[in-house]
């Protein structure tokens, strides 16, 4: 066995997987990755299951370093400099720590959470089946709390299998879809037509529970209280102030605010990793095209290990992806349909 | 043959769950088809539903579009929702203690004032109804009831309090509550349970299920702290009255 200690890390930073399930009738939330894309991709680098429990790092910079043997480690997710031993590591790329290696993550750019995966996953002790930190529940395994500097995971030594990077699309800006409701009744015409399409900043006081959006203030037909009822990941809530609040992962699994809409599940990752005060828009979409996205999205991410390729050729592909984009194959990691589409040399 | 009840509104929650709502308000009637839908789904499952989440007037069913749709999942419902309730079931009921007021229940003195009256009467009205579980949601554990006596329908806090301790019990407009973890909350305080509604390690892990009865007893504040100690040791200190 090997350990990865961490030798410093930001805030907002734990461990997450596919989240807690089966519970959310005795009110205890999903918790999980916030972008589980990302997650996936991490994971199948390293030859995890897709949902195996990482590292969420947060937008602050963190560091890892191998103890008492090697440790393979792959990183998705937000872009940010990241380096061992002063040589480079790409995002969406495996790489081996050697015993007593250091490997060093930067700042988040454009995103904020990117996933550090360990060959083999991080082991603790599951509750409903699951380790990913509720912090709020005192859950979470081997850390029931966001990670800090000194805490160690204990892991498989590294294989020594060759290094690997995944090929995701890249992502392109375009809106936020939703599906209306459950109670977009609670607001007349106007305010509905306020909500799609007016521009919304993130709020710096989000957090793993909920988004608060800033932009024009959302009136409700028969005001703000309505009886709590169910809530899901990328439940748009409005209380009283107006303001929405998009709830993510480890919301209260019931809530007394009208919702006027819900995030697609193919495209909450997408919000999650939109930073704060970035502009963006929402845009309704039908059932049917929601569940076929919400169909795509799982079938990519059962569909990661085929995007994997040998790391050797990382600079010349990573031009060619681009030089494909520019050439109009530009193709998004939530528009799943899209994901057809390979920009293999 | 008894007649189908009205039909609920399938309110789409996301591509993932169908809200199927049967009041708007907070109604026992729609809460008793509420918890008869949850055990009909729990009986004879619908293949792709995941999880079910009941609450005061709807139940939040979650699925896997993967599996099953939205207007398939729909018309699999609609009859279950509104077959007549079966013949009603001897419910569990729980006698919960209750340390009122003091440093336990920081609003007791105030609500005793707002509704003109002395703190041990509103001890006693507290401790005098006859609840029902309607949800548990927003933490894990925290119990919302029905069935508060209608002299304490009061609103809520101007300003909600950013820390409640755990086992916080409350009333908040025309509900009651038990709570288990530390939380935010805009109700008005009467007391604490040593009580824990949810407790890691313990079996079972959550006490109490939509649909169970309620009651409370007041205790001393001298017994809440040996039954305290007693539940943090994974002792189930609620007595569950065998009817």
């Amino acid at each position: 066995m090997s350990k990865l200690v961490i030798a410093s890390i930001g805030p907002a930073s734990s461990v997450q997987d596919g989240g807690r399930h089966g519970a959310q009738r005795y009110g205890l939330t999903v918790s999980g990755a916030m972008d589980r894309l990302s997650l996936a991709a991490a994971n199948t680098l390293v030859g995890n299951e897709p949902f195996a429990a990482a590292v969420e790092i947060g937008p602050f910079g963190a560091t890892f370093t191998a103890k008492d043997g090697a440790v393979r480690v792959a990183i998705s997710g937000a872009p940010r400099n990241a380096d061992v031993a002063g040589k480079p590591v790409a995002i969406d790329t495996s790489v081996t720590l050697k015993d007593g290696e250091t490997l060093t993550l930067g700042f988040a750019r454009g995103g904020a959470f990117t996933y550090l995966a360990i060959e083999g996953a991080i082991r603790g002790e599951l509750v409903f089946g699951s380790l990913a930190v509720n912090a709020r529940a005192g859950l979470g395994s081997p850390y029931p709390r966001p990670l800090q500097a000194g805490d160690e995971f204990t892991v498989d030594a590294a294989s020594g299998a060759p290094e690997l990077r995944i090929e995701l699309p890249k992502l392109v800006s375009s809106p936020i879809r939703v599906l209306l409701g459950p109670q977009d009744d609670e607001f007349d015409d106007a305010n509905k037509a306020l909500f799609l399409d007016s521009e919304w900043k993130i709020s710096a006081t989000s957090d793993r529970m909920g988004y608060r959006l800033e932009g024009p203030a959302i009136k409700h037909l028969h005001g703000h209280n309505i009886v709590s009822d169910g809530t899901v990941i990328g439940s748009i809530q409005v209380p009283g102030d107006g303001s929405p609040i998009a709830l993510m992962m480890d919301r209260g699994t019931t809530g007394g605010y009208p919702k006027i809409a819900t995030v697609i599940t193919a495209d909450v990752g997408r919000l999650a990793q939109t930073t704060a005060g970035t502009a963006f828009r929402f845009k309704a979409v039908t059932m049917a095209e929601a569940q076929d996205e919400a169909r795509k999205f799982a079938q990519a991410i059962k569909n990661l290990p085929d995007r994997l390729r040998s790391s050797d050729t990382v600079e010349l592909n990573i031009e060619a992806l681009s030089d494909a984009n520019v050439a109009g194959y530009a193709v998004s990691a939530v528009d799943s349909g899209t994901w057809q589409v390979t920009a293999e040399p | 043959m008894a007649a189908t009840l009205p039909p609920p509104r399938l309110l789409p929650s996301g591509d993932s769950a169908v809200t199927v709502e049967f009041s708007r308000t907070i109604d026992d009637a729609a809460n008793e088809r509420v918890l008869a839908l949850d055990k009909a789904l729990a009986a004879s499952p619908i293949d792709g539903v995941t999880e079910t989440v009941p609450t005061y007037r709807s139940l939040l069913v979650h699925y896997d579009p993967g599996k099953i749709g939205f207007d398939t999942l729909g018309e699999k419902l609609l009859p279950i929702a509104t077959q007549p309730l079966p013949p009603a079931t001897k419910a569990r009921r729980w006698r919960i203690p209750v340390a009122y007021g003091g440093e336990h229940g920081i609003d007791l003195e105030d609500v005793a004032k707002a509704l003109n009256t002395t703190p041990e009467d509103i001890v006693a009205r507290h401790s005098g109804g006859d609840y029902r579980v309607a949800m548990i949601g927003f933490t894990p554990g925290w119990s919302y009831l029905s069935g508060l006596d209608k002299s304490l329908h009061m609103s809520r806090r101007q300003s909600p309090r950013l820390y409640t301790p755990a086992g916080t019990i409350s009333i908040g407009g025309i509900q009651a509550g038990i709570q288990c973890l530390a939380a935010p909350s805009g109700w008005h305080l009467l007391g604490r349970t040593p009580v824990r509604t949810y407790q890691l390690h313990r079996t079972p892990t959550f006490l109490t299920e939509p649909g169970d009865r309620v009651t409370f007893f007041a205790i001393d504040h001298k017994t809440f702290e040996e039954l305290d100690r007693a539940a943090e040791a994974g002792e189930i200190i609620a007595e569950q009255v065998v009817a």
